[in-house]
């Protein structure tokens, strides 16, 4: 075998945001236990940072009504009933104690005026639950769980990517990637791997995630023989960035329209009122007067229609820009400046409120939001999707790979609720983490197959040995990333699905053709050209269950099927797995029927 | 639509020097678009760190016209009514830190500091529901310094690190800043301030705000995380009566422990 640093660990947590954070300081918990986390950035850079609005959690701070069969209830009803019932009643069940965790661990949370942590109103969410900090949640979390770990004996792996994970027989053993710095192979042996990557959104060209997010987690364990589930459904964010061009997709956070912030058209119409789901009809305002008051913290006054779902709210904005009622740059107006009609001192109550969302238009679209209003349209931001596990272990189908955060599926189902992904990694988080080191104590390491390992090293040097003659990395990225814009995008139909799955086909042959010019240090061509097969895997998933899925349900929106289908689509998940041929397969499956209790808390909550 | 010339430096750490570079600059690109554009067309091997493009993560630090800056939150326009007529922009990566490869630096070094800051150390929780309760005009303190997102253009601007070297004697601002907000965070009962003194050499900084001027978050790192620092590290080490005193009574870090 090739000389390759190795690294040996009893639990090797891949990907350190929230998620891989959090799995890192469960497994490290557990007396003995030795862990590696290795991340694709420089510690503390991940996605999380970027969350803004709040984490999830029924507190009952701010209204005592709330607590966890309501937030449960939320969760399924946003998700449209195709979510795993037992990891949404988890996770609703666990989502305080984890949040006053992180405040033992040093967070400081926003205050309600008797000194506990304040909560926000968010979309979908029945009562203000959201614990936040300004608009700066994720760094808040990402830093606390930052600090707290590295106390914790971890051995951080900075500025490392994974390209593929070993076995031995049907389990997991290692993992081999290399370094971005030097560009040095790494051999990970390990016991179980907990796979906490994020999401897909770099295979879309709009989006709000960085370089980072090429789907590695849901490729390495579809490749090594995992479930992926659900991969149909992603988030498009109803509010990102649109204006200029080299900003659209960055986020501009639901907390603006939790703090009152209106979406109107070109007409000055506020829009949002023209559309509300039967679903969502009785606990929807049906008045800006009643809206106002509902984010002002009337209990008796019912949500504003800006509050609804994402995946309401972003289909919302499409056909205001289709129908020619959008705004100058394509997307729809969302103003907060408003409210100063309300307040006298508005413009200090909007900075504190939403600092960064202030400063982040001020200086990249050179625009005051406490006097104008943006300009927002939808973003890729999240799949619900992931890798397919057991909602009390975060064990995938592959025997000691275990998966969590964003990468994996369930909780969602059809579409997630703002702050459920920060409260989601907390919870799954410390699950997944604590049964990979129990699964590492119980079951012993295995084999490495050296010779797999020889050509893995191999085959990823061969960009950089064709020495500049071949496909540019980066141009193949850019056109997979318009193609999928535009034909697996917010609005689908069979025709350019087809046509996408053959496009990825036609790509696949290219990508390993591509060449990187330059060495092996810190090259981002090189690492561009290793992503793409990542990239290329997650874009075939979703364009195959997306095709597959006759309905219009959460995130998924067919022209050619425009309805629910309750009694078929709305009973089964989508299941996406590497056939005996190497080919994807997609097979229909139940979804995880409700207990007697949990079909109880629905109807009481409806 | 307009050509823009940059020089942008690249190398490894062994040396390297300037190269021309030429791109179109679109209304609203950051610098940051601009290198992208480049890595794009002409230099698919050219280094450089970034995430979040919103100013939020702290990756893409590097010198613009000799300004040390976030290059996703700095706009082309601002850069070129800087930049004298006829002269490119140039980019180089942080000094104080040793270079990896082109806009690339080793900021390693600054995880292993952190470490060595005694951690946060809570007051067990004193409400009736198990935890406990703060008010919002405490938590605001902190909640300022807390806003770091570890781009260390501080420690990239700080003349005690960028012409002294002195990274074994100085944690730096950011690290200051760290420290401020475990000493004034309202939960903490972990005293830092001989180790202030001693091992993280609080008293090479003579507040020169340097550090301040940079900050893209606008921290007052000297005003609101130093200097009081230094009256702690004053209060306790050269203030005989007080050093009498809590002989006798023990400080109110002590105190609050023995509860």
């Amino acid at each position: 075998m090739g000389d390759f640093q190795t690294h040996e660990h009893d639990v090797l947590v891949i990907g350190a945001g929230g998620a891989g954070l959090r799995a890192a300081i469960g497994a490290a918990a557990v007396e003995g236990c030795s862990v590696g986390l290795v991340c694709k950035s420089l510690l503390g850079k991940a996605h999380t940072v970027m969350a803004e609005g709040g984490v999830a959690a029924a507190m009952a701070n701010v209204d005592e009504r709330d607590g966890w069969e309501t937030h449960f209830a939320d969760t399924m009803r946003g998700g449209q009933y195709l979510n795993n019932p037992k990891m949404a009643e988890l996770h609703a069940k666990e989502a305080p104690a984890r949040v006053h965790e992180l405040e033992e661990w040093g967070a400081l949370f926003d205050r309600t005026q008797d000194g506990r942590i304040l909560q926000r109103n968010f979309g979908g969410h029945a009562y203000p639950r959201l614990a936040h900090v300004g608009d700066r949640t994720g760094l808040e979390m990402i830093r606390t769980l930052q600090d707290h770990g590295i106390h914790q004996g971890l051995k951080v792996y900075m500025e490392c990517t994974v390209i593929e994970l070993l076995k031995d027989g049907d389990r997991v053993v290692g993992a081999f990637g290399y370094d971005r710095e030097r560009g040095r192979f790494r051999l990970f042996k390990a016991k179980s791997i907990v796979l906490a990557t994020g999401g897909i959104g770099r295979a879309f060209k709009v989006t709000s995630n960085s370089w980072e997010y090429t789907g590695d987690g849901h490729s390495l364990a579809y490749h090594a023989g995992a479930d992926l589930l659900d991969m149909e459904f992603i988030q498009f964010h109803p509010t990102g960035m649109v204006w200029p061009p080299s900003v659209r997709g960055i986020l501009v956070t639901e907390g603006v329209r939790g703090e009152g912030g209106i979406l109107t058209n070109s007409e000055g119409k506020r829009f949002m009122f023209d559309d509300i789901p039967e679903l969502y009809k009785d606990s929807t305002a049906d008045t800006p007067e009643e809206g106002w008051r509902y984010v002002t913290g009337d209990k008796e006054a019912r949500r504003p229609p800006e509050l609804l779902t994402r995946d309401h709210v972003a289909r919302c904005i499409l056909k205001e820009v289709r129908e020619g009622r959008g705004s100058p740059h394509g997307g729809a107006f969302l103003d907060i400046a408003w409210i100063k009609e309300k307040f006298a001192n508005s413009e200090e109550h909007i900075k504190k409120k939403l600092p960064s969302m202030y400063h982040q238009f001020k200086q990249l679209a050179n625009l005051d939001i406490t006097k104008e209003p943006m300009e927002v349209g939808p973003t890729t931001h999240y799949v619900m999707g992931g890798v397919r596990v057991d909602a009390e272990t975060q064990m995938s189908t592959v025997s000691g790979l275990f998966a969590t955060g964003e990468v994996a599926a369930g909780l969602h189902g059809a579409n997630r609720l703002g702050g459920n992904s920060l409260s989601d990694l907390l919870v799954f988080g410390k699950r997944a983490g604590e049964y990979a080191a129990k699964f590492a104590q119980e079951n012993g390491g295995g084999e490495i197959d050296d010779a797999e390992v020889d050509a893995l090293a191999k085959a990823a040097l061969e960009p950089l040995e064709r020495d500049g003659d071949g496909e540019n990395p980066y141009e193949i990225q850019r056109e997979l990333q318009e193609m999928m814009q535009d034909k697996v995008g917010i609005i689908r139909e069979d025709g350019l699905m087809r046509e996408a799955i053959d496009d990825i086909a036609k790509l696949a042959e290219r990508a390993p053709k591509a060449a990187a010019p330059g060495n092996r240090e810190y090259n981002p061509g090189w690492h561009t050209a290793l992503d793409l097969k990542c990239l290329l895997t997650v874009s075939e998933a979703s364009a195959r269950a997306a095709l597959e899925r006759r309905e219009s349900r959460g995130a998924q929106t067919r022209n050619d099927f425009p309805d629910k289908d309750p009694d078929d689509w709305g009973q089964h998940n989508l299941l996406l797995r590497k056939g005996s041929d190497g080919a994807m397969e997609v097979e229909k499956v139940p979804v995880v029927p409700q207990t007697e209790q949990q079909k109880k808390i629905i109807k009481d909550n409806q | 639509m307009a050509k823009v010339d940059f020089k942008i430096w690249r190398g490894n750490g062994e040396g390297g020097g300037y190269q021309d570079f030429s791109t179109d600059v679109t209304e609203g690109m950051v610098v940051l678009d601009s290198v992208h554009q480049i890595q794009a067309e002409s230099a698919n091997d050219l280094a450089c760190r970034w995430n979040c493009k919103a100013g939020k993560c702290g990756s893409c630090s590097a010198e613009v016209n000799g300004h040390p800056r976030l290059m996703c939150m700095i706009r082309m326009d601002e850069v070129l009514k800087e930049t004298p007529e006829g002269k490119p922009v140039t980019i180089q990566p942080m000094k104080a830190f040793p270079v990896v490869k082109d806009l690339v630096t080793d900021v390693s070094g600054n995880f292993e500091i952190k470490k060595k800051i005694k951690p946060f150390k809570p007051r067990k929780p004193d409400a009736e529901d198990g935890t406990w309760r703060m008010a919002q005009e405490d938590v605001d303190r902190v909640q300022e310094f807390r806003k770091c997102i570890e781009c260390f253009l501080c420690q990239d601007v700080c003349h005690v690190l960028r012409e002294h070297s002195l990274h074994d004697e100085f944690i730096g601002p950011r690290f200051l800043v760290y420290t401020a907000a475990l000493e004034m965070h309202p939960l903490d009962t972990e005293d830092r301030t001989t180790e202030l003194k001693d091992a993280h050499g609080i008293g090479y900084c003579n507040i020169t705000k340097c550090c301040t001027n940079v900050c893209p978050e606008h921290i007052t790192i000297t005003d609101n995380a130093i200097i009081p620092l230094k009256e702690r590290v004053v209060d306790k080490h050269y203030d005989p009566i007080g050093k009498v005193w809590r002989w006798f009574h023990g400080t109110k870090k002590e105190a609050n422990d023995q509860e």
